[in-house]
């Protein structure tokens, strides 16, 4: 084994073997620019770009004239969120979303509204799911835009996507789709699927990082102001010299993970199961977020009266998150794990483990008897065990503000 | 985060963890800080005819450098008067540990710990003790 044990896929993934060795040579040997017209090199590399721009639309079930390349899911999300509110608000000013998205559309809106739009941001219910009430009862006749992720990056839970897209259609309101954390993990059918717009981004499936594609539905036609200009890439959805070697990456890592994503699965399913049936052994651990409606790899799990941040630092041969972001900066527990209702305690010593395709039997075994000892050591340590063990109601108990 | 040696070695090697008797009178207790601002650290100091600290014990809900701060000051206040004990400064914890400037709060609860564990054992022998009880130290 090799430590640390990587069980953090969702924050990003390895580049698969077979997706960099078809990426080299578009560094050294085919290195012309795709925009180049007027000789070979130009040719070889645009035909390359098509290629991988086929791939990506075959993971989606969408035509490769609705797929633009950008640097990523944050772009994409901008983009997105922020080019059809621009090009719509002369229909109306509001928008919603919900808070549990992540920090690129959360804070693309909060930069909307500084622009004078509206936005509804969504309660979500206890397992993390949006209600389709809620949604429906946020939507007025000056709504232009909602953006709901597929899969929420750090619970795993899937979103009623195809009702939401048939409220949204019906009512006239683009639906902006999230699916950094579903694409290669479920199946997206954008020909079924009323959604307009949806990120993705490669780094989150085994492709390289800074390179993701935006897709633009073209029946019925989404409009979208572009936010980059220069020269007119991507039909001026996108001005900037394509990332060639980029872009063969996140093709090949797209057809791959067509190709392979049911079995991949089946795996990755099993193993989750392997670490909840270790995990939910113990005392006083919770889930995070429901877990039938999750993709396969996720596990959010928070560890009752032990601390987050010595949690994390006991248990450092494995490389997981932690629903706290003490190690950054800021003291805050996660946004998302507040969201569901969880106290900043629980959501403090929650840990995030994402599976992913080289994930094995025994790191899963290793991962389970590191988190037995380590929790049970830091709990004989920790006053609040004692006094739950003592039959203390913690939330009786007066504690002086500091 | 980048932890200090010690830190570590306190951390991984936690000194005198654990709680003393309950109902022992020679027994102060002090518990400061909160769950939800996530750390919570308790205090036991076991006090000598004498009047000097001849034991210690903590448990102690927190990141690394919480821990650390609370394993080290059960060595410090061993031996010490209570005075002396309520002598020692967050700064002095946070110079031994070379905690960054993020976990300072945490030697500030070490301190504010002693303080309370302190207050707690003077109550409980306020008759016995010479001089006026001190003010009760609150924790903010
Ligand atoms: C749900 C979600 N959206 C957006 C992003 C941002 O993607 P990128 O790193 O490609 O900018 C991420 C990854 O961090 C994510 O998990």
């Amino acid at each position: 084994m090799k430590f640390p044990i990587y069980l953090d896929y969702s924050a990003t993934t390895p580049v698969d073997p077979r997706v960099a060795t078809k990426m080299i040579p578009y560094l050294t040997e085919h290195f012309g620019n795709p925009a180049s017209r007027s000789h070979a090199y130009g040719w070889k590399t645009e035909e390359a770009v098509e290629e991988a721009r086929g791939y990506v639309a075959a993971l989606l079930n969408a035509d490769p004239r609705e797929i633009v390349w950008t640097s990523g899911a944050t772009e994409g999300n901008n983009l997105a969120i922020k080019g059809a509110a621009q090009f719509y608000k002369t229909k109306g000013k509001h928008l919603i979303t919900q808070k549990t998205e992540h920090k690129a559309t959360l804070d693309t809106m909060r930069e909307l509204e500084r622009q004078g739009f509206e936005c509804t941001y969504l309660e979500v219910e206890e397992n993390g799911l949006v209600d389709i009430e809620k949604f429906k009862a946020a939507i007025r006749p000056d709504t232009i835009l909602a953006s709901i992720m597929m899969v929420n990056n750090e619970i795993g839970v899937i979103q009623p996507i195809a009702e939401l897209g048939e409220i949204c259609r019906a009512k006239g309101i683009i639906l902006h789709c999230d699916a950094v954390q579903a694409a290669g993990k479920i199946q997206i059918d954008l020909a079924t699927l009323k959604v307009d717009l949806l990120t993705i981004t490669a780094h989150k499936m085994y492709g390289p990082k800074g390179i993701g594609a935006l897709y633009i539905r073209r029946k019925p036609r989404v409009r979208i102001e572009a936010q980059i200009h220069g020269g007119g890439h991507e039909r001026g959805f996108r001005s900037g010299t394509l990332a060639t070697h980029q872009i063969v990456g996140m093709g090949e890592a797209a057809r791959l993970a067509r190709a392979e994503m049911a079995s991949d699965n089946e795996r990755i399913r099993m193993l989750r199961d392997r670490l909840w049936a270790g995990l939910s052994d113990m005392e006083a651990v919770v889930l995070n977020g429901d877990l039938e409606r999750r993709i396969p790899g996720n596990l959010n799990v928070s560890f009752n009266y032990v601390e987050g941040e010595s949690l994390i630092m006991a248990i450092k041969d494995i490389a997981v998150s932690s629903g706290s972001a003490c190690t950054s900066a800021s003291l805050e527990p996660s946004y998302v794990l507040r969201a569901l209702g969880r106290s900043d305690e629980l959501a403090h010593s929650s840990i995030r483990f994402t599976l992913g395709k080289f994930t094995t039997v025994e790191e899963v075994d290793f991962a389970v008897n590191l988190l037995k000892t380590k929790v049970a050591k830091l709990r004989e340590l920790s006053p609040l065990w004692e006094m739950y063990k003592d039959g203390v109601d913690l939330n009786t108990v007066q504690w002086a503000a500091h | 985060m980048a932890y200090s040696d010690k830190v570590i070695d306190h951390y991984e090697n936690p000194r005198n963890v654990g709680s003393f008797e309950k109902g022992d009178d020679s027994v102060g207790t002090g518990m400061v800080g909160a769950p939800a601002c996530g750390d919570v650290m308790k205090l036991q100091i076991k006090v000598a005819k004498d009047g000097t600290i001849e034991d210690a014990r903590f448990k102690t809900y927190g990141c690394g450098s919480a821990i650390a701060s609370s394993s080290l000051v059960t060595e410090w206040v061993k031996g010490k008067t209570l005075d002396e004990a309520i002598g020692i400064k967050n700064t002095q914890i946070a110079a031994e540990l070379a905690l960054p400037p993020v976990k300072i709060h945490c030697s500030i609860l070490a301190e504010d710990a002693i303080k309370a564990a302190v207050a707690d054992y003077k109550q409980k022998h306020a008759n016995e003790l010479p001089g006026a009880p001190e003010k009760q130290v609150a924790h903010g």
